[in-house]
């Protein structure tokens, strides 16, 4: 099998902008999550035009009032014509700060409900997304994308998509006038314009690249924060933390490095934005003072000219932030999509089979019925396949022992069944069907697992049990399920915790003992009360006397449940009925325990205790071929 | 040698539910702002003088800017009149400055912006790394219940309500105070009646900015509780995916997510809310003092008490007095998210470790350790819950391999972590070499005492840094010995790239036995006086604990070792093995002792015997 042909699809964080769509395109694709926003932003849009108006007004009327009435009228005491001007100006202050308000109420709804629903689908996806991807992709750049680049593109929703259009459209207005009617002088300033739009452009380039990396790094620096946390028992027990210090300094200071080159940048950008239209100014106003004084120009129209520039130069300045907002907002949109658009390659049949519905309750029901046929299944990044041709029967009620060495590929097999990865060649059936013709939570209603790492949360002990256990189910029908399972996996010790089963345990767990974590984990898997049990290493981490206690009471629960359990001892394969024998990536023997011990010198070399090898192991001579 | 003979009160730490408390009372409000204060001014202390040449810059540019439309008015006052009279040199001049001013401006604001964002990101820095050091130095106990995503969300979203501030112009803020104390200098001293009016326009101002602020206080409170909640959520589904998916949780932590996220939209729009009324607040404020002038000054005007063209300048300060007031409340509201943010991340770095670095560490005698183990009298309990080791009194001599078995839950890996010091003893003490561990510098102690944990945790990046971190000054030699030696290094040489293969997430592409493997490497290469070996092979196939037990023997043949393990094959290479039961040593000797006698240790033997083929 070429090792290659699966690795173009694999998507994998990365720095480099993987589409080279415009920013107008990119940010088009919002379009489904803010179609229903739309009017009320355009309407926010025009609140804010006419608020800039209305503040265009006021000086003007000031300009009006002092020129006209009061110098008219301080002879003949006019005072209508100030009352009329003071109410003008009030009425014109007033709507001005109206029209704010309601601009601001306007786009918050919006604002906010985007970003909450473009969070709730990222959040769905990603839960959609199978265990494959999230193993690859680092808990940092998942979260910096659901925080921090949502956040971003919610102030830019808010803010910066107005303002951006203000902007433009003053700046657009403002210089169409002086062109209008400027003459030479408008002329001037539109040569500023050229190079300042090429700038822009030249900008944007530059700064979205540097955009990306930085909010990448960032992600990389969130995923070093929780690495730091979750490994801080083994960074503490090397005393490796000033070490992981030195590290995350090292990160930090190279983001550091990457916004200061952003700032720089925008520095320049802003410099720009100053230098070229005043100094456009500096030369109309030469020309200009010239042209007077020829008698070309009114001195009234240069007056007018340079009253124009003045309402531009503000939203010229602001130009660059709005740009750089909008840039970074554009980042954050093609950081969402990628995630957004990593297909599913493990997705649910369009017509999924209807196999008899399960029903919950062990008593009576039969297990089901789980075969490998002719599976072979290879990691995306791995050269060779884990798994080659294996076939397994589990019949049902029947309890299955895998037996392997290390990295033999038992809990990949074991994760087929339940359909956390998919097959590459081959099928895996649940009561007959291949579990890709029915839905994974079907397959999963059916097929419940313990991990060989307990997986548990920082919830109470009551809320981690019963995970895979229905809400819906009467509260008196959930504690008997709860206390059957903590009972079967000789849990104990629960009670005596200090506030029993309603205890928090910790993140991941940690508060407890391996051993009380492991029979957690074992109590959630037999409360799902499926038809197919996978047990990965289940008892690694209890001692003897335990271990006995609870073989003995799941032999119980097993008789009717099929059952497969990966064992590494033989104390773990006296649960089993039979044994299957993992070996180069195919099941080379099934048979019961004491048969395989009498005919498989494999099978006697892994699970013998005897400190003298019997034969020489078959896997280290194939190592030295 | 015993410094620490009286107990050091020990500190709860804070718990989740405290962290996350917005609505806090008048007293407690008070000391967390002024917590969060300090910390902001603690953090900015060292860049008063670039904060200082920012401000400079900042003035330059507004100069630069005001200077603009002044020198216009000049050049039509003047330069205009005095070309018509054929003299060129004024307009000249005027063009010239006007250059200079643009040009001069343009650079100063260039040059803020790079400014600000070198102290920003300078103080963002420190601020990472205390808060990544102050992560490291707390406790297991602490971590336990504040969980990975509170901390996550301290380091990304709170700090990037500090940048926002830091960014948006925290010297901004000086350019607009002073237009406006300038502004209002100005208008006192050309009209102080006209000056009046602006003054009394203080009084609703202030009172709308007491109302920001106390609103605006509580809601960014909320906003980063509700904020760090939904972090805490994301994690740890994200963490704990498998047992997600495997039992069908989605609709659930979904409907869960779903809800924090409103929560968290919900302050968000209450912060909207607020500031959406407190900024139009200060428009209509200033807007109707202008109106205030205007009408008192026009009513002057026509009583013939004031002239017009004063009143035209009064208008013209008045208006522009209130220009700097929005860009003020943006920053006050920048101000107030960044100290609420400050408010949780001072509350993480005022939190006191339960372990604590002593202030005057003692040496080790002979400067190096020779693995002697004392403890003496210890009493434990985790927090305030129950009594995990009544009283544990126990010496093992240095170069002695010692075996703990005992059923699950009897304080083995509680032992092991007071002896590694993870916590301290509630009463008694830990002693190596003598010397209390209370009392050693940490670097000392963890050169000494290295642990493999019952969980065998790896880090994304490649197989070499994994195995590295027991020691990473470690030549690839050294590495792959220490590999060679657990029977590790085969099965790295068959991954993709070897020892430079990536182990993803949590060492998610290796298996469970190989995790440990590698765990196990990592000690090895350690090489420290006392090796704490915490259920090291739990996962690991029979051929495979051999080969373990082989390199253990010769590297264990001269330095102290605790072997936790259920699976007696472990103990045979021990020197002397202790059965626990509920936190109590139950027997204690050789392990030929124990199996000739008729304890516990014994039945155990015969039943793992028994289990045995
Ligand atoms: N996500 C992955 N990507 C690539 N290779 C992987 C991945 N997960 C596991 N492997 C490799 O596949 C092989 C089988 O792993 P698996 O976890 O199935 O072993 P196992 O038999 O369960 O071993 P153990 O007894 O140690 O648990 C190992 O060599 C491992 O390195
Ligand atoms: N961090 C913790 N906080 C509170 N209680 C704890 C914590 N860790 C362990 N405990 C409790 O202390 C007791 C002893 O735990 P310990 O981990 O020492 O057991 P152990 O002997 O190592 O068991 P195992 O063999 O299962 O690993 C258990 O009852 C456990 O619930
Ligand atoms: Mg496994
Ligand atoms: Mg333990």
């Amino acid at each position: 099998m070429p090792p290659t042909d699966e690795r173009s699809n694999r998507s994998e964080p990365s720095s480099e902008p993987r589409s080279e769509l415009s920013t107008f395109a990119s940010v088009r694709r919002l379009h489904p999550y803010v179609r229903t926003a739309l009017p009320r932003l355009a309407a926010g849009l025009a609140a804010s035009l006419g608020a800039s108006l209305m503040a265009l007004a006021i000086p003007r009327v000031l300009q009006w009032v002092t020129d006209g009435p009061l110098t008219a009228g301080a002879r003949d005491h006019d005072w209508s014509g100030l009352a009329w001007s003071v109410a003008l100006v009030a009425v014109l202050g007033a709507g001005e700060a109206g029209l704010i308000l309601l601009r601001r109420t306007l786009v918050m709804f919006p604002g906010t409900r985007v970003e909450a629903a473009m969070r709730m689908s990222l959040f769905r996806h990603l839960q959609d997304l199978p265990v494959s991807f999230h193993d690859r992709w680092p808990g940092g750049q998942l979260l910096s994308r659901i925080m921090g680049d949502l956040g971003l593109l919610r102030r830019w929703l808010v803010f910066g998509i107005i303002q951006l259009v203000v902007s433009i459209v003053t700046i657009v207005v403002g210089v169409g006038l002086l062109v209008a009617t400027g003459g030479w002088l408008g002329i001037i300033f539109l040569c500023g314009a050229i190079p300042v739009t090429v700038l822009a452009f030249r900008f944007s380039r530059r700064y979205r690249k540097i955009s990306r990396l930085s909010q990448d790094q960032s992600g990389d620096l969130a995923t070093t924060v929780e690495e730091s946390v979750h490994g801080i028992r083994v960074l503490k027990a090397f005393g490796r933390g000033p070490d992981a210090l030195d590290q995350f300094t090292e990160q930090a200071a190279e983001l550091r490095e990457t916004e200061i080159r952003k700032a720089t940048t925008d520095a320049g950008l802003t410099t720009a934005l100053r230098v070229i239209p005043e100094v456009t100014q500096a030369v109309a106003l030469v020309v200009g003072a010239y042209l007077v004084a020829q008698g070309d120009m009114t001195l009234g129209a240069l007056v007018a000219f340079f009253t124009t520039t003045a309402v531009i130069n503000g939203p010229v300045v602001d130009l660059g932030m709005t740009l750089s907002m909008t840039l970074n907002a554009r980042t954050a949109v093609d950081r969402f999509f990628e995630v957004m658009d990593t297909v599913n390659p493990l997705t649910d049949p369009e017509r999924p089979a209807r196999p008899e519905p399960v029903t919950p309750g062990r008593g009576g029901a039969t297990g089901g019925h789980v075969a490998f046929r002719d599976v072979t299944f290879r990691y995306d990044d791995a050269a060779r396949p884990v798994l080659r041709h294996v076939d397994l029967e589990l019949p049902p009620g029947t309890t299955t022992a895998l037996v392997g060495l290390t990295g033999s590929g038992k809990s990949t097999l074991a994760m087929l069944a339940p359909r956390l990865f998919d097959v590459t060649v081959g099928r895996v059936e649940v009561d007959g069907v291949d579990v890709r013709d029915l839905t994974r939570t079907q397959v999963r209603e059916r097929v419940a697992v313990a991990f060989e790492d307990p997986t548990l949360f920082s919830a109470s002990v009551r809320d981690n049990v019963l995970l895979g256990v229905s809400d819906d189910l009467p509260d008196a029908e959930r504690e008997t399920l709860l206390a059957e399972s903590l009972e079967i996996a000789q849990a104990h010790f629960v009670a005596d915790l200090p506030d029993g089963a309603d205890t928090r345990i910790g993140e991941e767990g940690m508060s407890l003992s391996g051993g009380q974590r492991q029979r957690l984990a074992l109590a959630r898997a037999i409360a799902a009360r499926p038809r197919v049990l996978v047990l990965d290493d289940p008892l690694s981490a209890l001692d003897v006397t335990t271990e006995e206690a609870v073989t003995a009471r799941l032999r119980d629960v097993l008789a009717a449940t099929t059952t497969l359990v990966i064992a590494h001892r033989p104390s773990t394969v006296a649960l089993a009925d039979r044994v299957a024998v993992l070996q180069d990536g195919r099941v080379t023997a099934v048979g019961t325990h004491q048969e395989l011990l009498a005919s498989d010198p494999h099978y006697r070399h892994i699970i013998s205790s005897l400190t003298s090898e019997p034969t020489p192991s078959p896997t280290s001579q194939e190592a030295l071929s | 040698m015993t410094a620490t003979t009286d107990q050091p009160t020990r500190h709860r730490p804070t718990d989740a539910a405290t962290d996350d408390a917005t609505l806090l009372g008048k007293e407690a409000s008070r000391a967390v702002r002024r917590r969060s204060m300090r910390l902001l001014g603690d953090l900015l202390r060292p860049h008063t003088k670039a904060l200082a040449w920012a401000a400079l810059l900042v003035v330059a540019s507004t100069l630069g800017q005001v200077a603009g439309p002044w020198l216009v008015a000049v050049a039509i006052d003047r330069a205009v009149p005095a070309l018509a009279d054929g003299s060129g040199t004024p307009l000249a001049l005027t063009g010239a400055g006007y250059l200079a001013a643009a040009v001069l401006g343009g650079v100063a604001a260039g040059a803020y912006v790079r400014a600000a964002a070198r102290i920003a990101q300078a103080v963002l820095l420190d601020l990472r790394r205390r808060v990544f050091r102050q992560t490291q130095r707390l406790s297991l106990e602490f971590h336990e219940s504040y969980t990975s995503g509170r901390i996550i969300s301290r380091q990304t979203s709170d700090l990037e309500a500090l940048r926002e501030l830091l960014d948006g112009g925290l010297t901004g803020v000086v350019s607009s105070l002073l237009l406006m104390v300038f502004t209002f200098a100005g208008l006192a001293l050309l009209d102080w009646r006209s000056g009046v009016v602006l003054a009394v326009a203080f009084v609703p101002a202030w009172l709308l900015t007491r109302w920001f602020q106390r609103m605006s206080q509580r809601y960014y409170r909320e906003q980063r509780t509700a904020s760090a909640r939904l972090i805490v959520k994301f994690v740890e589904t994200m963490t704990g995916m498998r047992a997600v998916q495997a039992f069908r949780r989605q609709p659930t932590t979904e409907a869960e997510y779903g809800r924090l996220g409103e929560d968290y939209r919900d302050a968000n729009l209450q912060i909207f809310g607020v500031n959406g009324r407190f900024q139009p607040g200060l428009i209509l404020i200033g807007n109707l003092t202008v109106v205030a002038a205007l009408a008192v000054g026009g009513w002057r005007v026509l009583d013939g008490a004031l002239e017009v063209g004063v009143l035209a300048a009064v208008l013209l300060y008045c208006k522009r007095f209130f220009q700097p007031v929005q860009q003020l409340g943006m920053f006050y509201n920048a101000f107030q998210s960044a100290t609420a943010a400050l408010e949780k991340v001072s509350g993480l770095l005022a939190e006191e470790p339960t372990v604590v670095e002593p202030a005057r560490p003692l040496p080790l005698p002979g400067g190096r350790a020779r693995g002697e183990l004392r403890l003496d009298h210890v009493r434990f309990q985790y927090g305030d819950g129950p009594v995990v080791l009544p009283d544990l009194d126990l010496t093992i001599p240095a170069g002695q391999t010692v075996a703990v078995v005992g059923t699950t839950g009897a304080g083995k890996s509680t032992v092991a972590k007071l002896v590694t010091r993870f916590y301290d003893a509630s009463a008694g003490a830990v002693r190596l070499d003598g010397v209390d561990v209370r009392d050693l510098a940490s670097a000392d102690l963890r050169r000494a005492v290295v642990m493999v944990t019952q969980e065998a945790y790896l880090f994304s990046g490649s197989v070499r840094e994994n195995i590295a971190l027991g020691r990473p000054d470690a030549t690839q030699a050294e590495i792959e010995a220490a590999a060679r030696a657990v029977g590790a290094h085969e099965f790295v040489l068959e991954m993709p790239d070897g020892y430079d293969t990536d182990v993803n997430k949590r060492g998610g592409r290796v298996s469970a036995g190989q995790r440990q493997l590698l765990s196990f490497a990592r000690a090895f290469l350690a090489d420290p006086a006392v090796l704490v070996l915490d259920e090291a092979t739990s996962s690991l196939d029979m051929p495979g604990e051999r080969l373990v037990q082989r390199g253990l023997q010769t590297l264990l043949a001269d330095r102290t070792a605790i072997i936790i393990a259920h699976r007696l094959s472990t103990v045979a290479i021990a020197d002397r093995v202790l059965v626990m039961e509920h936190g109590r040593v139950v027997e204690d000797g050789t392990p030929e002792e124990l199996v000739a006698g008729e304890g516990r240790y014994a039945r155990l033997h015969a039943a793992w015997r028994d289990s045995l083929v």
